[in-house]
């Protein structure tokens, strides 16, 4: 099928483009940009007037919670409400139950997504050890061919500091990413806030900021050891941005994300006990969260993630300290980037390019550009619209947003995957 | 969410009674004096009034206390109300049952007042927020966060003995960092305007950025104590020993226990406070416990007059308001 997408503001950050312009989508791939492409004869016209035209997001830690968690989310509804939002890539890592150390989980995934209609791209990461348990390798090497973009230990704790050196040490022999999330548990210990006022007024037990600066310090000691290619998930400290922005001016091969809800919300957010504020690591404080968009801003930080964790209702209907954490956010991804430029934290581009050409080089994935010859994941945005956030109207199965009552203006209108539009 | 005042209904009047905070001096002061009427009921032969009668308030302890359960069942049974005593440990939770449907159950039981106690702190906004209109939730001890209807009845006490707070500097000393106790403590202290707040405590029992809270802070017992009026001690766990955050209990004497030696450093009219269970020899000598100086057995007595207090003033509530 051929289609035109005529006139749309075209923001597509790996070349740098911000202009109104044509697209050309011919079967899968983008034909031409601007130009049209010889006897081109679109089958369908879209007229994108008024409408900015993206890449399709590329999410690098998404939960769909298949297999095994299938009472919170499912890979059907879960690449509905991706697609539907305009995230066409998304990165799963590997705590499902069972866990992704073995090539038939990998296949399961991906066949269960075909069932689903592939309305995303899947990209598995595997498990680093096996059954995350932290004492046996993985087979890394035959995790790769079977599709795993990345090996990751989750947060689940290696046996000891050997386990993790070996761990990165082979994965680099290999040539496969590796990803972590730093995570020292003993600091970590029960605590479910950020230690800082919030948690001494509410008597919530407190997260340090050492139980990720401490491990993330570890564990950038390991990548020069080993040479593991190495992205770090889901910072939340201003001290880690640091430690990144060092470790890169080194040469490190290095690279990090955020979760989105950390560059808008605090420790403040939580109010008084609000369980859709849970999660880890836990929002900190306003000078972390200027850190890190900071990071973005200068490119010590790569990418945005949704860190998206769909919950059943009774997941989030605890008292806080015993809600289960994490944020249902695909269906608020988009709409919350365009909220970071119009509140002037990142430039509409930066904010796109955290989302689509970062994840995509971090982890070579076929996505994040709109360019002849690349696949036609596309997204066309209403910028102009007026919203309130209601988790009621999410698609996603899990309802447990930190957003709700939140003005949005953005939304995705139109989301083609390998370009087919998605209905 | 009205998280603030969710304790209050719609003419600001008490509706739960969860936290100190977003509470007004006025509020706090009325508790104090009606609590004040309610000493001569507990003081007369029959120890009765009729202003909870026809109502049934349960005591949901999710966590093991004897004065709080014990103080609050006889402040219910003194206002006539019928009273159901419920060890949730034991029961329903263990099987499986979540918070809520055990919640939802009790209510159908037609309950008007719960007296909750549990290990999460949030717990009693978590009820209230979840609970039918018309049904209170007195919070008597949740996780690290609150334990109001104690902080009161300290506050009765102090102003039994000391009148007015604005000239008044009080220490607290011990565990602030896991102290419920504490923190409602200091909500109290500082809304009826005491001149001054002291907390006292080794680093590994303060909480992060404890001065945020109103209050002066103190690594040093001795310094801390200096020209007080008010010496309130706290409970030290046992298990604050196994979780590397003191090095023994003998150090923690040496360093931070109330001896009579370190009382002198107080003003010499100043009173000594603890909320109980008490461990002699460890927090606090034998000596000081037992002194001409300690108000701590009256702290118990008067904890039922406040809680009394706290029961009455929601029960007075129209439904209509609420």
């Amino acid at each position: 099928m051929k289609i035109l997408i005529q006139q749309g503001r075209l923001i597509n950050p790996a070349s740098n483009t911000d202009e109104i312009t044509d697209i050309y989508i011919d079967n899968q791939l983008v034909a031409a940009v601007g130009a049209p492409p010889e006897s081109f004869n679109a089958d369908l016209v879209i007229d994108a007037h008024d409408k900015v035209i993206i890449p399709g997001l590329v999410d690098t830690q998404c939960r769909v919670r298949q297999p095994g968690y299938t009472h919170k989310a499912n890979i059907n509804t879960e690449t509905n409400a991706a697609a539907f939002n305009g995230i066409t890539s998304l990165c799963i890592p590997p705590d499902s139950l069972p866990v992704t150390d073995n090539t038939a989980v990998v296949a399961l995934i991906h066949h269960t997504n075909q069932k689903a209609g592939n309305r995303c791209h899947i990209y598995t990461i595997g498990a680093l050890t096996k059954d995350l348990a932290g004492s046996h390798l993985s087979n890394m090497g035959t995790l790769k061919s079977a599709g795993c973009i990345a090996l990751s230990n989750g947060l689940q704790p290696f046996a000891n500091n050997m386990v993790q050196r070996r761990a990165m040490e082979y994965a680099a022999g290999q040539s496969i990413p590796v990803v972590i999330q730093p995570y020292d548990s003993a600091l970590y210990a029960n605590g479910c806030a950020h230690e800082g006022i919030i948690a001494t007024r509410l008597g919530l037990p407190p997260i340090p900021e050492a139980a990720e600066t401490a491990a993330l310090a570890k564990d950038i000691e390991l990548v020069a050891q080993t040479g593991a290619q190495t992205h770090f998930g889901q910072l939340s400290c201003a001290r880690s941005v640091e430690m990144i922005r060092q470790a890169k001016k080194q040469g490190l091969p290095v690279s990090a994300d955020v979760g989105i809800h950390h560059l808008l919300l605090t420790e403040h957010d939580i109010g008084y006990f609000d369980s859709n504020k849970s999660t880890i690591p836990p929002l900190r404080n306003e000078q972390d969260r200027q850190a890190l968009i900071a990071g973005i801003r200068d490119g010590t930080i790569d990418c945005i993630c949704t860190d998206h964790q769909p919950h059943n209702t009774d997941a989030k209907l605890q008292p806080f300290p015993s809600a289960e954490p994490g944020i249902s956010g695909l269906d608020t991804m988009l709409p919350l980037l365009f909220k970071l430029a119009s509140q002037g934290d990142l430039s509409l581009q930066q904010a796109i390019a955290a989302t689509t050409i970062n994840p995509a080089r971090t982890f070579g994935l076929p996505a994040g550009e709109i360019a002849p010859g690349e696949l036609a994941d596309i997204v066309i945005v209403d910028d102009q619209c007026h919203y309130t956030c209601d988790a009621k109207n999410f698609l996603s199965a899990g309802k447990n947003t930190a957003f709700q009552g939140w003005d949005f203006t953005a939304r995705a209108v139109s989301t083609f995957v390998a370009g087919k539009l998605i209905e | 969410m009205s998280g603030l005042n969710l304790q209050l209904n719609n003419a600001g009047r008490l509706k739960h009674f969860l936290t100190i905070e977003g509470l007004n001096r006025a509020i706090l002061t009325e508790i104090l004096d009606t609590a004040e009427s309610f000493t001569s009921v507990t003081d007369r032969s029959i120890k009765k009034v009729p202003i909870l009668r026809g109502k049934t308030v349960a005591n949901l302890f999710f966590e093991s206390s004897t004065r709080t359960r014990s103080t609050f069942e006889l402040a219910a049974q003194r206002l006539s109300a019928d009273i159901l005593n419920l060890d949730i440990k034991t029961s329903a939770t263990i099987k499986g049952e979540t918070l809520l449907d055990t919640i939802h159950n009790l209510e159908a039981m037609q309950i008007d007042m719960f007296v909750i106690r549990h290990q999460d702190s949030g717990s009693a906004h978590f009820f209230a927020q979840h609970v039918h209109q018309g049904v209170s939730v007195l919070n008597a001890g949740d996780g690290q966060h609150a334990h109001p209807t104690q902080a009161m009845l300290d506050m009765f006490t102090i102003r039994r003995h000391k009148q007015e707070f604005d000239k008044l500097t009080v220490a607290i000393v011990g565990d602030i960092k896991h102290s419920r106790v504490a923190r409602s403590q200091i909500h109290a202290l500082n809304t009826l305007n005491t001149g001054q707040v002291r907390v006292i405590a080794p680093r590994t029992l303060m909480p992060d950025q404890a001065e945020s809270l109103g209050v002066q802070v103190y690594d040093n017992l001795d310094e801390g104590l200096k020209d007080v009026d008010v010496v309130i001690m706290l409970r030290l766990q046992k298990e604050r020993m196994t979780g590397a955050l003191l090095p023994s209990e003998k150090e923690y004497y040496r360093q931070y226990g109330l001896t009579a030696e370190r009382l002198k450093l107080a003003k010499p009219d100043a009173i000594v406070m603890h909320p109980g269970p008490a461990n002699r020899g460890i927090e606090i000598e034998s000596s000081v416990m037992d002194g001409h100086q300690s108000v701590i057995l009256q702290q118990v007595t008067y904890g039922i007059a406040v809680r009394m207090a706290v029961m009455s003033m929601i029960a007075s509530q129209p439904e209509s308001a609420q």
